[in-house]
């Protein structure tokens, strides 16, 4: 159902990124990860920008359940 | 302690002493600033009214202290401007600080487009802008006001109101029209008549300490998220006149009452922010809860309610008063044109459509500012300060940094009353939208453009070289409900009576290529506009604008 959002693979060699993103963590309080995290999700955020993708994203994460 | 404010005193009504009833148009519950604006609206208007209050004096307190650009407007066409500006301080920049450091994470300006008459804010104590009203009110004719005249009954009828009034000497009652009921946010009128008030009270405190003191700081507002003077909280500085700066300090939800309000406590605090070797004295302290509520309709049948009677929003924004001076300017023309029997009752329905959407926006503004100001969650807090410290260098990160959206004119964009656009327009004004403001020339005086529109339908026509009004522009103004016509061009050479657009601002402004014809509500709003002038068209949209029973239909609008 999703419409613009694209959920399909997009990210060159992801377990680069992924390593790279635990690492942002690494010696971090949980306080201090949490803060972190809201940064990037607020400079994510505005990078996408449309507000459609936005909406999309919020309705994705809010509807998710992980399947058996 | 603040000396300036003024008693105004009892004085015996003739209705004690007559027993002949007498039958008013209007009747306003209220001599606050919206009850007192009200009445010189009407007045304006060319309607009597009486203003009752139970009081007899101005407010305590200097409360409402920032008056938007839009109130100014409002007040101006009101002929009630110059004082506020000429008292008040004029102000333009914000600066937002956050945590421990001293330098600001950024500054914003309120009013980013220059050249309009007024600025975004001013600041003045809310009983200077009463004294004020109540001034002009007495250098008219049609407003008369009551104090120590305290309404204790509203009694509908099917064609009016008969209000009973109870004084110190006795008690007395009178018919009207219309009861108007601007008597604040506790409302004994709309408790008698067992209307609602739904909403939410927030969970915090607020301390106010106006204080007078010698400073040279800037005329800026700062507002300043966990500083270490007040940890955990919000604070802010505002400078207003008589050298009084009003502090405010955020509490919390658990604290004592009394002992916050101990002058040493309130002292120890000032100190804390303001530093410790200045002179100062209190002007006035309070310590404020709010809430966020309005009422389901502000038109019960003869009784309107206007102002904090109607709506109450947090002060985070500013939307108090400056939105009740806007229920002014919605509902004063229309109630004009139904006391003339020029429009039918039922257009009081469109200020109940217009201002109850209004108040939803102010509300739902004012409580993000709040939710943004006392994080409701420990994860709301950690995006909070996230934001605060992504501000510091990224502008997107500042649209989110939520110190009260300042109030701005509501845009009527969904009202009935408006035509739709049926030619396209490179503007910021949409139908519904209050008119911007420029720099003019007339009679060889410099102006502005909002000077010359308002109180009744006003329209510009942005003449082709050398031409005069359209043909039958004229005609219009011997209609029922008459719209007044106003010429504009850039010819600096124009002849008396043409509005000249010197700087070429308000064509840019509204899009006024040769030919356009744009018309204005008796308020200021914009309500229809052509690339040509038609007569009929014109006439159609009074019509609508004025919910005349025969006028057409447009597309898609339910019959
Ligand atoms: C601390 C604080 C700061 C604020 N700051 C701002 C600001 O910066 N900008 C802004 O726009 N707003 C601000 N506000 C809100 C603003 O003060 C109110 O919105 C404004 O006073 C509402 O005006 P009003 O005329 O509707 O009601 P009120 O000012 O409450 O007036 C109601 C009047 O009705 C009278 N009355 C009541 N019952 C009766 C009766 N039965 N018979 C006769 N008379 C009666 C009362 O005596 C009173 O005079 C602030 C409010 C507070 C508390």
């Amino acid at each position: 159902m999703s419409e613009k959002l694209r959920t399909d693979p997009q990210i060159e060699d992801p377990d680069d990124f992924y390593a790279r993103l635990i690492d942002l963590h690494q010696g971090l309080s949980c306080d201090e990860s949490n803060s972190l995290n809201c940064k990037l999700i607020l400079l994510m955020a505005n990078h996408i920008g449309d507000r459609e993708v936005l909406f999309e994203v919020l309705d994705v994460v809010r509807n998710y359940r992980p399947q058996k | 302690m603040p000396g300036v404010r003024q008693i105004y005193p009892f004085a015996r009504p003739p209705e004690l002493d007559s027993d002949d009833r007498v039958h008013l148009p209007v009747i306003i519950v209220g001599a606050g600033p919206i009850g007192l604006a009200m009445g010189l609206e009407l007045d304006h208007q060319g309607i009597r009214s009486i203003i009752l209050d139970d009081d007899n004096k101005a407010s305590t307190g200097s409360k409402a202290m920032l008056w938007s650009k839009r109130s100014l407007e409002v007040l101006d066409r009101l002929d009630c401007s110059q004082r506020l500006l000429d008292k008040g301080v004029t102000w333009n920049l914000g600066k937002i600080f956050f945590g421990d450091s001293k330098e600001p994470v950024y500054g914003f300006k309120v009013l980013e487009e220059e050249d309009q008459q007024f600025p975004g804010f001013i600041n003045l104590q809310q009983y200077y802008v009463e004294q004020f009203l109540k001034d002009e009110i007495d250098a008219r004719e049609l407003t008369e006001v009551r104090w120590e005249n305290e309404v204790t009954a509203v009694d509908q009828t099917a064609d009016g109101a008969t209000v009973t009034v109870s004084t110190p000497q006795g008690n007395y009652q009178l018919d009207c029209d219309y009861v108007i009921a601007a008597d604040g946010s506790h409302s004994p009128i709309r408790k008698m008549l067992g209307f609602d008030f739904e909403g939410e009270t927030f969970q915090d405190h607020f301390l106010i300490a106006d204080i007078k003191m010698k400073a040279d700081f800037p005329t800026e507002r700062w507002f300043w998220f966990d500083p270490p003077f007040n940890r955990g909280q919000s604070a802010l500085l505002h400078k207003q006149p008589d050298d009084v700066w009003r502090l405010d300090f955020q509490l919390g939800w658990d604290i004592d009452r009394a002992e916050e309000l101990k002058p040493d406590n309130v002292s120890r605090r000032v100190r804390a922010m303001m530093g410790e070797d200045f002179e100062f004295e209190f002007e006035w302290v309070s310590i404020y809860t709010f809430q966020c509520r309005q009422m389901d309709r502000f038109v019960h049948q003869r009784v309107i309610f206007i102002g904090d009677a109607a709506h109450l929003v947090s002060p985070f924004g500013a939307r108090g008063a400056n939105s009740g001076l806007q229920d002014v300017d919605n509902l004063g023309w229309k109630l004009a044109l139904i006391l003339d029997g020029k429009a039918p009752p039922s257009l009081l329905e469109s200020y109940d459509y217009e201002r109850v959407t209004a108040a939803k926006e102010n509300i739902l503004s004012s409580t993000r500012a709040t939710d943004f100001i006392t994080p409701k969650s420990e994860i709301s807090r950690v995006f909070r300060d996230a934001v605060l410290a992504l501000a510091r260098d990224f502008e997107f990160a500042r649209r989110f940094v939520n110190s009260g959206r300042l109030s701005v004119a509501c845009i009527l964009d969904e009202s009935s009353l408006n035509t739709r656009d049926q030619d396209s327009f490179d503007s910021k004004l949409v139908p519904g939208s209050p008119s911007v403001d420029a720099p003019v020339t007339i009679n060889g005086e410099e102006s502005w453009f909002l000077k010359s529109i308002g109180n009744e339908f006003t329209a510009v026509y942005f003449a082709r070289n050398g031409e005069k009004a359209p043909d039958g522009a004229t005609d219009l103004e011997e209609d029922a409900i008459p719209v007044r016509t106003i010429v504009v061009t850039e010819d600096n050479k124009a002849g008396a009576g043409i509005l000249i657009d010197h700087k070429g601002l308000l064509r840019q402004r509204l899009d006024g290529q040769p030919g356009t014809y744009y018309l204005f509500r008796p308020d200021q709003h914009l309500v229809a506009r052509w690339r040509e002038f038609d007569c009929q068209a014109v006439r159609d949209a009074v019509a609508r604008a004025t919910m005349q029973p025969r006028r057409i239909v447009q597309e898609g609008e339910p019959v």
